[in-house]
């Protein structure tokens, strides 16, 4: 901002507009992207709120007018994903919470405390967060409907829990299944994070004679808060949106334990084709637990994104 | 942990068993076994979801298992393998893999690059821009596949609009089969770039203030100070990127599935993970799954393997 000052007075004039013209074409770019990223959600939110008459005679992107603005889309598509709603969760959140408790252990295990073959360990965990699901996907078939039937062996219990219906057994294989596989990335955010911390906060524990549970519960885990909820967000956001897994293990999408994105792919189609109107409300309906996390923890989203890199 | 009890006792005996029971002490005190519970209960969980699977779907790929009842281990050979290279499906979607992998992921890092250089400097409220330019990575593919559904609509999409605005006819985006990839990786991107920019964002950020000073004292412009001294600096963050964006690439199914709602993509648009789920769980072949899976497998060890050795070397692991 002082560099007019620096350079003299002759051509104050000529490089203030030099800078101006940039810092405009800067501006206009800003403005062009944030169309590019909105647009799609713009139209289909517009979309949503649309009679059929009124999707078809007015432009994608454009507000209803009038006659043309209806809730029915999002009404219909609510009654049809509310159960999916509850499947997705009750599957997530203590797939979440498994998960990030394991990733924390894990990271714990290895961060804070010495030892050899650490290395080794590590990296089979950083695999672990590379490897495609589509490699494991037919043991998971074959383990979880044949080897050890979980699901049906829970149904009769799950079925006396209130509020719950014996196929929601099914999505107990999901959890367990999830909270596996997160367990390395999980494990990979919390390093990072421990690793940041000053080995003195162990060491000093280890002088007073602390057990090393001592030293996570009463260190490791208060001063981790702040990480706890990065990678809680993130694994949420992964777990809810995760589709692989649950086409795997809860099969159809007309299936009563089917969660939201097992469902969302199928709504509003017939054979005459699809109907927008309902497809776009059910995908902002199915999108808002994960909007709703992101607008309020945009950043910690964005830091968790940053670390697995 | 009742073993601590015997190792207190010993006192003094011969010199080799004081070495070898204060051997056993010093391992069970050892930072090691104390904290195995910590690392050992998710550790096992992991290894026998992630290499257990893994071991398992490279046994069943070498049988010739298929529809119901049980894999058949006594004949073990690689004939699924041979039959997957030889088939003209599994050839196209390799091919079209490699597109996705180097279109996809090229035009991701440009393009991140650039919207982390525009939002770097001098523009205000430059972090409320990121998170929008980032929101399309919270959505889940099953929705943006979805909206672009929407989008790339024939009739009503707004591509089109913009195409027949501009004077040209309608564009069958997913249904020709020679754009629906090029669309396919359109729409990866807008949901991926916003990713890329964060991390090249953090990448920018760790480079010293004082360095844009001094190329700008010495005269140099600012896209020359960009292009020669700092995206340089970048090659960590780039690498990293990179690597996760190819093993993305490798792995996409979802986005491809639930644009159609059923296990064939969009023609043009299929790859190996889609052939692999579409055999496995449409057909029941299993082991030709299995065999096609351990491949992509394959190919993304191939990937994260030199980078994983690159960072050992680099000690940043």
């Amino acid at each position: 901002m002082s560099q007019p000052s620096s350079t003299g007075s002759f051509d104050v004039a000529s490089l203030v507009e030099d800078v101006n013209l940039r810092r405009v074409a800067q501006y206009a770019l800003v403005v062009f992207f944030l169309g590019f990223f909105l647009v799609p959600l713009e139209t289909g939110i517009m979309t949503a709120i649309k009679t059929n008459e009124s999707v078809a005679r007015s432009l994608p992107f454009a507000p209803p007018v009038g006659e043309g603005f209806t809730l029915g889309n999002i009404q219909f598509a609510l009654e049809q994903l509310s159960g999916s709603f509850f499947n997705s969760l009750i599957m997530s959140i203590p797939a979440t919470i498994g998960s990030v408790l394991f990733g924390s252990m894990a990271a714990y295990g290895l961060t804070m405390v010495n030892w050899r073959a650490q290395m080794g360990m590590l990296m089979l965990f950083v695999v672990g967060v590379f490897v495609p699901y589509q490699a494991v996907l037919v043991p998971l078939a074959r383990f979880w409907n044949n080897i050890f039937p979980l699901a049906r062996m829970l149904e009769p219990m799950v079925a006396s829990i209130p509020f719950f219906q014996g196929y929601h057994a099914e999505l107990v294989p999901l959890v367990i299944t999830h909270i596996a596989y997160g367990i390395p990335i999980c494990t990979i955010l919390f390093r990072s994070y421990y690793q940041s911390l000053p080995n003195s906060l162990v060491e000093a524990g280890k002088i007073d004679g602390a057990s090393i549970t001592k030293i996570y519960r009463r260190v490791i885990l208060p001063i981790s808060k702040p990480m706890f909820g990065v990678v809680f967000i993130y694994q949420f956001t992964q777990i809810y949106n995760e589709f692989l897994f649950a086409f795997t293990l809860v099969t159809g999408s007309d299936a009563p334990a089917a969660p939201v994105t097992l469902v969302l792919p199928a709504i509003g189609a017939s054979t005459s084709g699809i109907d927008f109107g309902i497809r776009m409300s059910a995908a902002f309906l199915a999108a808002v637990p994960t909007l709703i996390l992101y607008v309020a923890f945009a950043e910690q989203f964005a830091k968790g994104l940053r670390t697995e890199a | 942990m009742a073993t601590h009890d015997n190792t207190e006792q010993v006192t003094d005996t011969t010199d080799e068993a004081v070495g070898w029971e204060s051997k056993l002490r010093y391992f069970l005190n050892s930072d090691f076994v104390r904290s195995a519970p910590y690392w050992g209960i998710p550790f096992v969980l992991m290894s026998i979801a992630v290499y257990g699977g893994i071991g398992y779907n490279f046994a069943i790929s070498f049988t010739d298992y298929e529809g119901l009842g049980t894999p058949d281990y006594s004949t073990l050979d690689l004939e699924m393998y041979t039959q997957a290279l030889s088939s003209d499906a599994f050839i196209s979607a390799a091919q079209n893999n490699l597109v996705l992998l180097v279109g996809f992921t090229t035009i991701c890092l440009v393009l991140g690059l650039f919207l982390a250089v525009l939002l770097d400097h001098g523009i205000r409220f430059s972090e409320k821009f990121q998170t929008v330019y980032l929101l399309p990575m919270s959505l889940s593919f099953v929705v943006t596949a979805q909206l672009w559904l929407w989008m790339f609509n024939v009739e009503s999409g707004i591509l089109n609009l913009v195409v027949t605005t501009l004077g040209f006819n309608p564009v069958d985006w997913l249904g020709n089969p020679s754009i629906a990839l090029g669309a396919v990786i359109f729409a990866l991107i807008w949901q991926f770039s916003g990713y890329t920019m964060v991390v090249y964002l953090a990448g920018l950020q760790s480079i010293p203030d004082d360095q844009f000073e001094a190329a700008r004292v010495d005269g140099a412009s600012i896209i020359r100070t960009y292009l020669r001294i700092i995206v340089p600096q970048l090659k960590e963050a780039s690498v990293s990127a990179a690597v996760v964006l190819m093993v993305f690439a490798l792995k996409a199914f979802t986005f491809l599935y639930a644009l159609v709602g059923r296990y064939r993509p969009p023609n043009g648009t299929d790859i190996l993970a889609t052939l692999m789920v579409r055999r496995a769980f449409k057909f029941g072949e299993w082991a030709y799954s299995a065999a096609i899976a351990t491949m992509l497998l394959i190919m993304a060890l191939g990937v994260i393997g030199p980078y994983l050795y690159y960072q050992y070397k680099q000690g940043s692991l």
